[in-house]
């Protein structure tokens, strides 16, 4: 089994890791580092459940290896709350009923924790754009949306 | 404290979710759990000539091999079908035939791949029409040996699993009487639940013979009690342990894969078997969404008034009918929806072919059949030059009518003239918009599909600060229960809504008894058993304090967490733990206050007719509105507004109410124009097994705006008046969208789902050949003598009688 070293960042921490060649990012942060809250809901790429926050994108992280991540400085659902306080965006989700069964939620959060990050003031349309790629089979998006755009510096808080 | 029932409370669940805390079963990671896989069926009809697992066995790191011969047992919950793997012959693409347990995914697809299984193909059959004709293959030889629950009506040495028949009235010579016939047939597509979390379970069987599963299920208890029954064991053996669920839609209800789990299990005592289903078998090798074939003829006066008609449904049931059967039956006593028919004649008939296995998805039976009816009514509406909301409003149920079965209607089963007219004024109904944009609108009912028995129960049980622990195993699948249910305590208590924990991940050791998380029975039926438990624990306190008081506990009043007599009074805290007089000495203890709930007095339907004065606990009614414009180059539809209203009885949470109103339009919409199950019928593959060409709706193709809103004509029997609206909110979302396309296109299209090529091919007057439609061409059984063919997908004209 080929394995390589790997030094990155993870929710702020440094650390340095022997992975699988053939390891996705997605498995390894839920299997290595045992970071659950990280969901996976295809593994193809195609309902971002295990979105995570690479290098300040969102990334599906099954559609990434973790062979690849060496300097890379990667945030997953558990860093929001990191400092011990919750983040806007956790607030807002909470209070406009954006989570119904929460498994998209990880993933919907950190794509939109990466959207406010590079454009702090987004348009509905710019949001919705931004989460296209996160499925929510529960919500109908409309108090997702609602709590992202919400949170944004143009929000009403 | 009476502030707690519909108050716009936050989830209390919502902190686990946002902060990636609550565990789902894929992120439970026993220490040196297998991974178990399943070896699927290539063929949708084979017999199976011999299985070899020798070289599987023998493959280093696997653990256990097993497959039908090992477990010969049935599992199913209405009506016991299914063996847990394939015996004698597979019936569906899909269907486990064998499962391994190894130490690690590899290991377990290199074993998979070594099984060796020997087929001889049968013929097989994927039309339930055809599957009702004598000549078509028995899918089930053995189906009058097989138990099934009393309500339901198989047909012996046929294909049918259940035959729904309502008799009403006498339709033949109201149709003589009729002004005018129309006669049309809908199709409904099989679909997918797509639920965010594949199904999942992890089992671990020990020495003592307990075992242990933790799984991704509707339904916990139910769960336990259908394994017991299929591994021959006591209840008390199973202990079953629900984390959180990733959405259900009604494929995580009554028994998935928990059962290979466990056998899997058997073979490798004291070690975890975990097995996660891929997203590929998630589409097809579990449950689906049943298809239909759809009759309805209706005759109406020249007033509008529909005099008497025929509903014929007939289920395409997959391969297994376990759970599809009661679908059939939910179908049969709502056969003409919400309106108030005199003549009626019904028949919902299930049928197996040798698709994927069909079962519940989120509206039963309701989504499907109001596709048709809620259609049908627009027509007969345009025929007769009445406005659909008019038609709808001469027609629908009000006090005195009585419904399919015969039951009686009164002010308080719902108002649904109420939904209509509010969703017409959300709509603008009757404004004058743009070419190729109009408004269409649709009705909904639905009433729990559940047996008579299905019960609920709770505890409430104090801690040293007055507050509780609010016991119940009505699952969380994102609808909002345990934040419900901690309001219904609350307000109930009288005590703040902060001092209610809820401890709603069910663990059938400890947990109080539900039936199953289904039929958007929980607000009304688990919410009476959790106010009762509330109501149990101050009757409780009561009679403590009458004690102290030196009174009759009658005449202890309770009122915001203070029990008093006259100038006499006690805090709820102090009471709660036992109350401790000035000398030391107690009386009372910790109290733990219990309930249950179950509907009364429904009756089963009469076989010969489906006369039943009750057959359900209650009845929900709803409207929806869709306002869209279909560009007439290339037939896309784009939805500006879905308006929604529902009589709930009681609103308990505005917040998670309107999450489920705007969650089931969005499914309801992918149902209407974009999804389907497309099943290869000569190899009885399924051909979009992927998010990538299965495609659900995105944050971009949802409706411009939606809206919804709530009508309170309380259900004397719900809890603070309350009934259920979960599936409600999918049901009329396609059948509307459909009459707005019509009045916005002219096309009518029949058959599900909505997609640009039908309109496109019917508003340039071409034959639409879809070809991967999976209507078929041949008709249901119909007496009348109309052209057979494929469901029109577009017809100005309709089959039509004047008299
Ligand atoms: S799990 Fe990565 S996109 Fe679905
Ligand atoms: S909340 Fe269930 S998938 Fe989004």
């Amino acid at each position: 089994m080929n394995t390589v070293s790997v030094t990155f960042t993870i929710n702020g921490e440094k650390e340095t890791r022997q992975v699988r060649t053939d390891m996705t990012l997605l498995k390894f942060i839920r299997e290595t580092l045992l970071l659950t809250g990280t969901k996976e809901g295809c593994g193809e790429g195609e309902c971002g459940a295990c979105t995570v926050i690479m290098n300040g994108k969102a990334v599906h992280s099954c559609m990434v290896l973790a062979a690849e991540i060496d300097g890379a400085d990667i945030q997953t659902v558990e860093s929001l709350a990191g400092s011990g306080e919750l983040d806007k965006l956790q607030l807002k989700f909470m209070e406009h009923g954006a989570v119904q069964c929460g498994f998209c939620t990880p993933g919907m959060l950190m794509t939109a924790k990466a959207l406010l990050n590079s454009n702090p003031n987004p348009t509905k349309a710019q949001i919705k754009e931004a989460i296209a790629g996160n499925l929510c089979r529960c919500t109908g998006y409309k108090q997702i949306i609602a709590a992202i755009q919400d949170s944004s510096r143009g929000g009403r808080k | 404290m009476k502030n707690s029932v519909g108050k716009r409370a936050q989830r209390v669940d919502g902190l686990a979710k946002v902060t990636g805390c609550a565990k789902f079963v894929a992120d439970l990671m026993p220490g040196g759990a297998l991974c178990a896989k399943i070896l699927h069926s290539p063929h949708p009809h084979a017999e199976i000539v011999s299985i070899d697992t020798t070289a599987a066995e023998k493959l280093p790191g696997v653990k256990a091999v097993i497959c039908g011969r090992d477990y010969p047992l049935h599992t199913g919950l209405y009506h016991v079908d299914q063996y847990m793997f394939a015996m004698e012959k597979v019936r569906y693409v899909g269907e486990p035939v064998a499962a391994v347990a190894a130490l690690d995914e590899k290991t377990a697809a290199q074993a998979i791949d070594l099984i060796k299984v020997r087929y001889r193909k049968l013929k097989p059959n994927f039309d339930p029409i055809h599957g009702m004709k004598k000549s078509a293959p028995l899918i089930h030889p053995n189906l009058h040996k097989y138990f099934h629950v009393s309500a339901i009506n198989p047909v012996p040495h046929t294909n049918i699993a259940n035959h729904f028949k309502i008799r009403k009235g006498d339709p033949d010579s109201a149709f003589k009487k009729s002004f005018c016939i129309i006669e049309n047939r809908f199709h409904v597509p099989q679909i997918q639940h797509v639920p965010m979390e594949t199904h999942g379970a992890i089992a671990l069987a020990e020495q003592t013979g307990r075992i242990t599963v933790w799984s991704s299920c509707q339904s916990p208890f139910t769960v336990r009690y259908l394994m017991a029954n299929c591994f021959k064991r006591e209840i008390g053996d199973i202990r079953v342990i629900a984390p959180y669920v990733g959405g259900g839609f009604g494929c995580k209800a009554g028994i998935n894969i928990e059962p290979i789990t466990v056998a899997l299990a058997l073979k490798c005592p004291g070690r975890h078997v975990k097995l996660i289903l891929t997203r590929e078998e998630e589409m097809y090798t579990v449950v689906v969404r049943q298809a239909c074939h759809i009759r309805i003829k209706s005759g109406v006066d020249r007033t509008g008034r529909i005099l008497a008609q025929e509903n014929e449904y007939i289920w395409d049931c997959g391969a297994y009918a376990g759970y599809g059967v009661n679908i059939v039956r939910a179908a049969g006593y709502s056969i003409c929806g919400a309106y108030n028919i005199d003549n009626l004649k019904g028949d919902s008939i299930g049928v197996y072919t040798n698709r994927p296995v069909g079962s519940a998805f989120r509206g039963f039976g309701m989504s499907e059949i109001h596709w048709a009816i809620e259609q049908q009514m627009d027509i007969l509406a345009h025929e007769l030059g009445i406005d659909p909301v008019e038609f709808r409003h001469i027609n629908a149920l009000k006090p005195g009518s009585h419904n399919a079965t015969g039951e009686l209607v009164t002010v308080n089963t719902g108002n649904i003239h109420k939904c209509l007219d509010q969703v017409a004024a959300d709509l603008g109904w009757g404004k004058k918009l743009p070419k190729y944009r109009a408004l269409g609108i649709a009705l909904a009912q639905k009433a729990p599909a559940m047996p008579n028995n299905a019960t609920s129960s709770a505890v409430v049980k104090f801690n040293e600060n007055g507050g509780v622990e609010l016991l119940f195993s009505g699952m969380e699948i994102g609808q909002g229960v345990m934040t419900a249910m901690a309001q219904i305590c609350a307000e109930t208590l009288e005590i703040p809504l902060e001092k209610v924990t809820v401890v709603g991940l069910p663990d059938t050791d400890y947990s109080p008894y539900e039936w199953q998380t289904v039929a958007s029975r929980l607000t009304f039926s688990c919410g009476n058993a959790v106010k009762k438990a509330a109501e149990d624990a101050i009757c409780q306190m009561k009679i403590i304090s009458a004690g102290i008081f030196k009174v009759r506990a009658d005449d202890v009043v309770y009122k915001n967490g203070v029990f008093s007599h006259k100038n006499k009074s006690i805090e709820l805290v102090q009471i709660c733990m036992g109350y401790q007089f000035t000398d030391g000495h107690t009386v009372g203890g910790a109290i733990v206050g219990r309930g249950h709930f179950t509907a009364e007095g429904c009756i089963n339907c009469d076989p010969d007719t489906g006369y039943s004065p009750k057959p359900v606990a209650n009845w929900t009614f709803g409207a929806q509105g869709v306002d869209l414009s279909v560009c007439p180059e290339t037939g896309r539809i784009t939805i500006h507004k879905v308006s929604c209203t529902y009589d709930v009885g009681k609103v308990i949470n505005p917040l998670t109410i309107e999450g489920q109103a705007y969650g089931g339009i969005v499914q309801g919409m992918g149902a209407g124009i974009m999804e389907q199950l497309i099943v290869d019928e000569q190899t009885g593959m399924v051909k979009n097994p992927s998010l990538v060409d299965y495609k659900i709706p995105t944050a971009l193709d949802m409706p411009e705006e939606m809206t919804a809103s709530f009508v309170e004509t309380a259900q004397l029997d719900g809890p603070f008046g309350a009934r259920g609206v979960g599936e409600h909110t999918m049901i009329p979302t396609p059948a509307a969208i459909a009459n707005a396309v019509y009045h916005a296109t002219g096309v009518r299209i029949m058959d599900l789902p909505v997609t640009p090529e039908k309109i496109l091919s019917g508003m340039h007057g071409l034959d639409f050949d879809s070809k991967d439609s999976n209507a078929k061409p041949e008709q249901p059984v119909s007496r009348s003598k109309k052209k057979r063919g494929r469901p029109p997908l577009y017809a100005k004209k309709w089959d039509r009688v004047k008299r």
